[in-house]
């Protein structure tokens, strides 16, 4: 087992009067979802065997809003946006780094408006980044050969036009990428878009993530790579659903990164 | 009377372009119906945007078939019009092939646009067969039902007629040539109609002569047709398009738009030097209405949208929501939209000028809120659309209006964002535990 977990907070290092290099936005769902917490252990464990400054706000962090404006609600959005850019600007923070597409895509485009402009990267572009520049390394292992295919998520995807950093990485693990039939611009979503992942579904002939599911599967994966905490709860519902989860994980980047690393 | 065909044919023209300009004008005002959108940013991108998407076609070839075939007859039809340019030209002067003149170059031209003609047919049969044999998927869905399936075989059998009048008329011509007829002076090269010209091997010139008249009077009288048909009908795009892609989002998809009047008010109760008791200023404008609930709530760059569909259904068949049976069909968000604005329309006709309340609004009469919570705001609509529309756009407007005038969100998701109000995250858990993982192995 790997050592503890390193996990500084803003407010101490602002106690220190220094600055971590980036702050890591854990979100909603990287803070209380079990499934999501595996994926923010696993980012700040990398982040700790690469010796990243970096800090979390822990709880002065609030939510985004981006559910709330989903789904109509301005007003609450603007609160918590306005409310989290305070907490933001009064730490002076630069560069964000959030393992959810959703924090990252309203904190990068819709903070900007209400006062809060910062350098904002999803977890896979900078994890892309440390590679590059020769801070982590990564040994394909644990994952060579394996048939993995890649969801996008539709907020880092289409909403972001993001599609290479996460293959890119994969493809260093030494993995087999096989693409879906849906795949970069077409993607297909898992579902939990536009705050649908907190309310019941329409009524319809299916759910989404099945149709994504079974999208997947037909690649015969060993692994469907996610890079967003909902679609992989999307994802491993499907995949349970299908009665394949002996055969098939669903892991995030992060994950992956981490256990090919042994962390 | 000599003077007679020219004279018919100035007022068949000043009667058709009239016509043609009273509908554009009424376009213009349902479209100004909807709010004001300030898109004067960023010209040169705007300039390219159009160029490719447009002009270029680029997003068309996304579906290699469809967009080849389209390719085809958008092509000839702007290149063909250069011949109506010498029809109307004749039609006023009573002249024949007046560009006869340019010699090789009219040889060329008129070359040149029967073998476009003959590929438009070629294109317009297989897209007829994909619509009605094969039943494209895309093209039976419910909001297709009626008028909209009319219209797009309309627009194929109106485009088919004008290719054959077009090549009937060069094949009596050059018949007519062949014969030395008075008038018909050797003009033009026929790589089509010549084939079709032994038809008429054994017609007698006077006989002819009419044959080619019908064609050349039906083919002209057809184009001013179709122009004025333009208006009740999806093919609009082939004006709008130009437009619609100019004004296309610059901006990632998926950002929103932030509302200022939220802002302002949220500036408010977050500082703490204003007063609370204060009267609000006097120039704070204090919409009327949060979100969008008819035509009128949204802004004209929607509205044109909704004029420019063309009901190719591309964001439809992307759609998750619609995939999985869901109700919700981004295509028909905006022919709702379409239809509710030309409705709203067509009251203010009738009341001089004036909108009086019908009862009647978009929501509900058109789009039902079930549609609107179906969406996942996936932007697969908005990507898949070859001329630059959001339907996403209405969607979340029409959420909001919903939402923040209506309070009718899905239980689900009112418990969401009571959380939200409430600790910080979308679901119960106290915000004082947000860094609890860090601990927990
Ligand atoms: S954004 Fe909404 S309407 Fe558009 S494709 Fe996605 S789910 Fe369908
Ligand atoms: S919105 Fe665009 S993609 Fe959808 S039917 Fe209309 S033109 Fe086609």
């Amino acid at each position: 087992m790997a050592s503890e977990l390193k996990v500084p907070t803003m407010a101490e290092f602002f106690a220190s009067g220094t600055v971590p290099e980036v702050l890591f936005w854990v979100g909603c769902a990287g803070s209380f979802d079990d499934r999501a917490k595996k994926i923010t252990k696993a980012f700040v464990k990398i982040l700790n065997k690469a010796n990243v400054s970096f800090a979390v706000l822990g709880t002065e962090e609030s939510c985004t809003g981006d559910p709330a404006k989903r789904a109509g609600n301005e007003f609450l959005f603007q609160m918590q946006a306005v409310t989290n850019i305070e907490v933001l600007n009064a730490y002076e923070i630069k560069k964000i780094v959030t393992a959810c597409p959703h924090c990252f895509n309203t904190i990068k485009n819709e903070y900007p408006g209400l006062g809060g402009n910062y350098e904002v990267v999803h977890h896979t572009q900078f994890l892309k980044q440390l590679l590059t520049e020769g801070r982590i390394s990564m040994e394909g292992g644990t994952f060579k050969g394996k048939r993995i295919t890649f969801h996008d998520p539709c907020y880092l995807g289409r909403a972001n036009g993001v599609y290479e950093a996460p293959r890119d990485l994969i493809r260093k693990l030494d993995a087999e990428l096989v693409e879906m039939k849906n795949c970069k611009q077409k993607g297909l979503c898992c579902g939990a878009g536009g705050a649908q992942m907190f309310k019941e579904p329409e009524k319809g002939d299916k759910d989404v993530n099945i149709e994504r599911t079974e999208q997947a599967l037909e690649t015969k994966p060993d692994i469907i790579a996610a890079g967003c905490p909902f679609c992989n709860t999307m994802m491993t519902d499907g995949v349970k659903n299908k009665e394949k989860e002996d055969a098939v994980e669903v892991m995030d980047i992060a994950e992956m990164i981490a256990t090919a690393e042994d962390l | 009377m000599q003077y007679l065909p020219n004279i018919i044919f100035i007022i068949l023209l000043i009667v058709g372009v009239g016509f043609f300009v009273k509908n554009i004008s009424k376009l213009r005002r349902n479209i100004f119906l909807g709010k004001e959108a300030s898109l004067t940013d960023n010209k040169p991108r705007r300039w390219k945007n159009m160029a490719k998407i447009a002009l270029g076609q680029s997003k068309m070839v996304v579906r290699p078939i469809a967009g080849a075939l389209h390719i085809i007859v958008y092509i000839s039809f702007v290149i063909i019009n250069i011949e109506v340019l010498e029809i109307i030209l004749d039609g006023i002067f009573g002249t024949h092939r007046l560009f006869a003149v340019l010699g090789p170059v009219y040889s060329f031209l008129i070359g040149s646009f029967e073998i476009l003609a003959f590929l438009v047919i070629v294109a317009v049969v297989i897209f007829w067969i994909r619509r009605n044999v094969i039943k494209l998927k895309r093209f039976f869905k419910p909001e297709m039902e009626g008028w909209p399936k009319k219209d797009g075989n309309l627009i194929l059998y109106i485009e088919l007629v004008l290719m054959l009048l077009f090549l009937t008329m060069n094949a009596a011509d050059y018949q007519l040539q062949q014969m030395g007829a008075d008038h018909y002076v050797a003009a033009g090269s026929f790589p089509i109609s010549s084939f079709i010209a032994p038809i008429f091997e054994n017609v007698s010139v006077s006989t002819l002569i009419i044959i080619e008249r019908t064609a050349w009077w039906a083919h002209i009288a057809g184009i001013l047709f179709f122009l004025n048909y333009l208006y009740y009908s999806k093919h609009l795009h082939i004006l709008l398009a130009f437009p619609n892609t100019y004004y296309g989002r610059l901006t990632p998809k998926g950002q929103f738009k932030n509302l200022q009047s939220v802002t302002d008010e949220v500036r408010m109760m977050m500082d703490p030097d204003a007063d609370p008791y204060a009267e609000p200023a006097e120039d704070a404008a204090v919409p009327d209405k949060f979100g969008a609930s008819d035509v009128q709530d949204l802004s004209w760059v929607q509205l044109m949208n909704a004029y420019t569909c063309t009901e190719c259904g591309r964001c439809t068949s992307e759609c998750p929501a619609n995939q999985t049976g869901k109700k919700l069909s981004p295509r028909k968000i905006m022919m709702d939209t379409r239809d509710r604005l030309e409705e709203v329309g067509k009251i203010i006709d009738e009341n001089n000028g004036e909108f009086k309340d019908d009862g009647k609004q978009l929501l509900n009469d058109y789009i039902s809120p079930e549609e609107l919570w179906a969406c996942t705001s996936c932007n697969a609509c908005v990507e898949a659309c070859p001329i630059s529309i959001d339907p996403l756009s209405i969607i979340m407007d029409m959420r909001q209006y919903l939402v923040m005038e209506q309070s009718a969100a899905p239980t689900d998701l009112n418990n969401m964002m009571g959380n939200i109000e409430n600790n910080g995250a979308p679901w119960p858990f106290n915000q004082m535990d947000r860094l609890n993982w860090s601990k927990e192995s």
